[in-house]
């Protein structure tokens, strides 16, 4: 407990540092409130609107949460189909890029129409941003076991089912890990997008269309929103790090920590 | 560590049907490049092994030896020659171990595969362990083994395949010299007590001697066998008596002879 404070140290004193240099440059460039509220002003905000901020959080969260579980099945899914077909391979990989650079907007319109103005819509683009590197380091992870693996396997008479279960599955795992972290860093954002792009008929709209309606008239409560925000991506990073640990044992080196 | 020189008589902790023996006539294989181009690996390669014989195949580098065990193990068809082999499992030079699984557990790889279920496969491999005394290694995972237990916990996983033909590509190719030393021991133990056909491949030709009944010398590539040598010796064979060393020189006579060609 006392080694993980320590090595936690750095960034905290980090920020403190950066805090604290936020507020001095408010304080004496005199820079207006809705420009860049001080941090003393964001707490204030964030003590002030706990209630709401907090239900929105959670509808967000939710998103985020779920989203992500969307884009991993869909990310090893389609993984595992493109590595066990070659045609597939030539078939999804180019639309798979390709998805990367649709502007959500675009498709945002279509996609309430498609499934209203609740859940699903968002998931979709959570999902749509979140699999792709989920899909590149599955198909990367599963091509990566020895060249002599498959021959060894092949005269223990173990069919292609069995050759990654056994072996190509568990050997992409820690790959497949690390695209899951990539994606749960852009995961927030993606539910940014996705609630500022879809509208909602929920009592509470999220904390990415709560913190774009404060922005312009409520400043210190957009940035309290922002706040969380942060706070749960860094929390979500460091809880996959420990189911890293605990699925995939083998392929922390002892030395390469998690930053 | 126990040797199981002491005790060649005790009951084989595996079995296998198949008192087949292996066939090769003419047999040849070459490679292809991605424009077509040939590369003969074995040319015209014949050999007989009875069942129960343990067979060491030597050569120079790139001779084909390994490419004869993938035919051997079905993973490769030969171009033209006839090639009759009993199911064969092979042991590759590197152990192959899955990372995720302990030595319990990759032993056991071959009964899963095989369609046994986790615990059963488990108890079986477990046997296996307690009556080589490896059993304080079983819950390791494979970085925690040194090279030599690694190349026993992979022969381990060979002899569970129960396939009547043992291919060992160089298993002890990567060992230290002492380590090699204390496994060829050990093999020779194994081979007593766990009757199978094998075809041992190696650079070392001490060890063919040490482990097989006949030494098969092949030629630079394309390979074809060039020299078989007999070894008539009792077992356990010490690498200092005068007939190990006398056999020792002929076949890397025969080497030399090969490799020159």
């Amino acid at each position: 407990m006392r080694a993980a404070a320590a090595r936690g140290l750095p960034a905290v004193a980090l920020v403190l540092g950066l805090l604290a240099a936020w507020e001095l440059y408010v304080d004496i460039a005199g820079v207006e409130e809705a420009l860049l509220p001080a941090p003393h002003a964001i707490a204030q905000a964030l003590w002030d609107s706990a209630g709401l901020l907090w239900r929105n959080f959670a509808v967000t969260a939710e998103e985020v949460v779920l989203g992500l579980g969307l884009a991993l099945a869909a990310g090893l899914a389609l993984g595992v189909a493109i590595h066990l077909s070659p045609l597939l391979r030539r078939a999804v990989y180019p639309l798979a890029i390709g998805s990367q650079a649709v502007p959500i907007p675009v498709i945002g319109v279509l996609l309430v129409f498609w499934w209203g103005f609740g859940l699903l819509p968002k998931l979709v683009v959570i999902a749509l941003i979140c699999f792709f590197p989920v899909l590149v380091t599955t198909v990367d992870g599963l091509a990566a076991v020895d060249p002599d693996q498959p021959k060894l396997l092949r005269t223990l008479d173990a069919s292609r089912w069995q050759a990654l279960r056994f072996a190509e599955l568990p050997a992409a795992l820690p790959a497949a890990l690390s695209g899951a972290r990539i994606a749960l860093t852009v995961g927030v954002i993606g539910a940014f997008i996705a609630e500022t792009t879809t509208p909602t008929t929920g009592a509470y709209p999220g904390l990415g269309r709560e913190i774009v309606t404060d922005v312009n008239f409520q400043a210190p409560r957009a940035y309290a929103g922002t706040v969380m925000l942060v706070a749960f991506a860094l929390a979500c990073f460091y809880a996959l790090a420990l189911a890293e640990r605990a699925l995939a044992p083998w392929s922390i080196r002892p030395r390469g920590e998690t930053p | 560590m126990p040797s199981q020189l002491q005790s060649p008589a005790r009951a084989p902790l595996t079995q296998v049907d198949g008192g087949e023996p292996i066939v090769l006539d003419g047999v040849s294989f070459a490679y292809r490049d991605r424009r077509g181009v040939p590369l003969q690996a074995l040319a015209d390669v014949s050999l007989r092994a009875r069942a129960g014989e343990v067979v060491a195949l030597v050569g120079p580098s790139g001779c084909g030896k390994s490419t004869l065990l993938e035919l051997l193990c079905a993973l490769r068809t030969p171009d033209r020659g006839v090639l009759a082999c009993p199911p064969a499992v092979l042991m590759p030079q590197r152990d192959l171990l899955l990372p995720w699984l302990n030595a319990l557990d990759n032993a056991a790889l071959a009964l899963r595969i095989a369609g046994w279920r986790r615990a059963p496969a488990r108890a079986r491999a477990h046997e296996l362990f307690v009556e080589l005394g490896l059993e304080e290694f079983q819950r390791l995972r494979p970085h925690e083994l040194s090279g030599g237990m690694r190349q026993r916990v992979a022969f381990l996983r060979t002899l569970l395949a129960g396939k009547p033909v043992l291919c060992l590509d160089e298993p002890f190719g990567a060992l230290d010299a002492i380590t090699r030393g204390e496994m060829q021991e050990w093999l020779a133990g194994m081979l007593a007590r766990e009757p199978r056909t094998v075809v041992l491949v190696t650079h070392d030709v001490e060890e063919a001697v040490l482990l097989a009944d006949r030494v098969l010398v092949l030629s630079a590539r394309p390979g074809s066998v060039c020299a078989a040598i007999d070894v008539e010796l009792e077992r356990p064979r010490l690498r200092t008596a005068d007939r190990v060393i006398a056999l020792r020189e002929r076949a890397l006579q025969a080497l030399a002879q090969g490799s020159r060609r």
